[in-house]
């Protein structure tokens, strides 16, 4: 192998900055971070509601949430993120989208985040509509039958054992969206794929570049498993085993 | 305090139930009887609107469950149950699932409703229990912890879907004492149940169903002594064989 090997280069000066290369990977890895924390937090969010939505007893409502699964979850998602930044704001009515094209601050940041916060919204949705399913039947109609409302029966007895049950492929979900993140670079957010791209180009020291840039991914991921891990733990219900019913 | 008039359901175009009239007063224990898929969890889960009827009206404590201005959660609310598979909520602890209904749709305070928990914990001899959940208890436990929970709400009447068929056969005279003792206090009780045994102690009336038809509604002296119809006499000698 005639490969010229420098581990010093990611104390070496950016061309035309004066910064290090270091520095420059801890900024991506800080954006990475970002995108991914901001998407999870709306796919959490939206995921719930529309997966929930999907479980209720009423064709607009469960129509509208199919709806929403099926558009996200079957354009893929670098397609997904060049419509949002390309195609959306040309649909915005005329001044908003003058402000979203020149004046809307982090405007790669917002596209990347809301896209993909949409993106596993839609995975999200689905598990939580799993895990909703699995549970017998019989605890909706015990929780009617204590007098809840059909709102108070999701909230009491539904969601809080759905989402115990749905932790483990949560888990994945949330390991997925930092791998996901990646994607954000097509549309020029300057996170961990977009910067080793750019470093690569400039040094040439691909294997040095890309290995740090697997460590920090793979470090992402792995954090995010072993918090979820925790969750799961803290989350346990004494005594019960899934299934057993 | 019931009155069910008139019944009748159809799943698409099944009828599960066919025109099935009957009431209980104030203070009557109803045991409902019948080979399975003859309606009677059907018919139970009518009373409290836990199953939609298409034809026919019930009214319970003077109120029309098929008149739209009804509310159900608060009709419910009234109206005990206790399931086959006793249904307590696992996530949360025994206590928990005696006093969350209280608190969140009697709007009790959560010191009352816990007193008023553990009192009836204390009643059906759970006591030692209260901080567990109902993963770590026996069949029996939590169906008496389910028992109570229905009883926490205060309610005017109790239905019971079948109470004791999910349990170890050793595991069924504790729950089955616990609803003998509340029938002798007085509460209004409609019991879908094979335990004959029950109904020959506490039971006013027998209801016999079959394929979706009240077929017999007799006095439990009447049903055991001569059932009317074929299909009861046939139905009695193949449970009291053993």
């Amino acid at each position: 192998m005639n490969y010229h090997w420098n581990w010093g280069i990611f104390f070496d000066q950016v061309q035309n900055g004066d910064e290090t290369y270091l520095a420059w990977l801890i900024s991506a890895l800080g954006w990475t971070v970002a995108v991914s924390i901001t998407a999870w937090i709306m796919a959490l969010v939206l995921g719930a509601i529309i997966g929930t939505l999907r479980t209720v007893p009423h064709r607009g409502i469960s129509f509208f949430a199919n709806a929403w699964v099926e558009l996200f979850r079957n354009i893929p998602l670098l397609v997904q993120m060049f419509l949002w930044f390309f195609v959306v704001p040309e649909l915005l009515p005329k001044d908003l989208a003058l402000w979203v094209k020149q004046d809307m601050p982090a405007k790669e940041f917002v596209t990347a985040a809301i896209c993909l916060g949409l993106f596993t919204s839609s995975r999200i949705a689905e598990q939580t509509r799993a895990g909703i399913q699995s549970l017998p039947r019989g605890q909706t109609n015990a929780g009617l039958a204590m007098g809840f409302t059909r709102a108070q029966v999701y909230r009491y007895v539904l969601l809080p054992m759905a989402f115990r049950i749905i932790v483990p492929p949560l888990t994945s979900e949330l390991m997925n969206i930092f791998k996901n993140s990646s994607v954000a670079f097509a549309i020029g957010v300057l996170e961990l794929t977009f910067v080793s791209r750019q470093m690569q180009e400039d040094t040439s020291q691909g294997i040095e570049v890309y290995a740090a840039v697997t460590l920090l991914y793979f470090i992402c991921a792995f954090a995010a498993n072993r918090g979820m891990a925790l969750v799961e733990k803290r989350v346990q219900v004494p005594g019960y085993i899934a299934g057993a019913h | 305090m019931i009155e069910i008039k008139n019944v009748s359901k159809w799943y698409g175009q099944f009828q599960v139930l066919t025109e099935c009239t009957t009431q209980v007063a104030k203070g009557e224990v109803i045991v409902v009887c019948g080979p399975s898929g003859s309606g009677k969890s059907t018919l139970i889960k009518c009373v409290n609107a836990l199953e939609p009827f298409q034809q026919g009206d019930v009214v319970v404590d003077g109120i029309s469950l098929s008149d739209p201005k009804t509310d159900l959660p608060k009709l419910r609310s009234r109206v005990g149950m206790v399931f086959q598979n006793f249904e307590l909520f696992p996530h949360m602890s025994i206590t928990e699932n005696l006093t969350i209904a209280q608190v969140k749709v009697l709007g009790r305070s959560s010191d009352e409703a816990r007193d008023v928990g553990l009192k009836l914990l204390d009643r059906v001899g759970l006591t030692a229990q209260a901080a567990k959940f109902p993963g770590q208890l026996s069949g029996g436990q939590q169906q008496r912890v389910a028992i109570a929970r229905a009883l926490s709400m205060n309610p005017i009447c109790m239905l019971f879907d079948e109470p004791t068929s999910a349990l170890d056969p050793e595991m069924v005279n504790e729950v089955l004492d616990v609803m003998v003792q509340l029938a002798k206090e007085g509460m209004t009780m409609m019991c879908v149940t094979h335990e004959m045994g029950f109904a020959r102690k506490v039971a006013s009336r027998v209801i016999f169903m079959d394929h979706g038809r009240i077929v017999e509604d007799d006095s439990k002296e009447a049903f055991f002594g001569s059932p009317r119809s074929e299909r009861a006499q046939l139905f009695l000698s193949k449970i009291l064989q053993h």
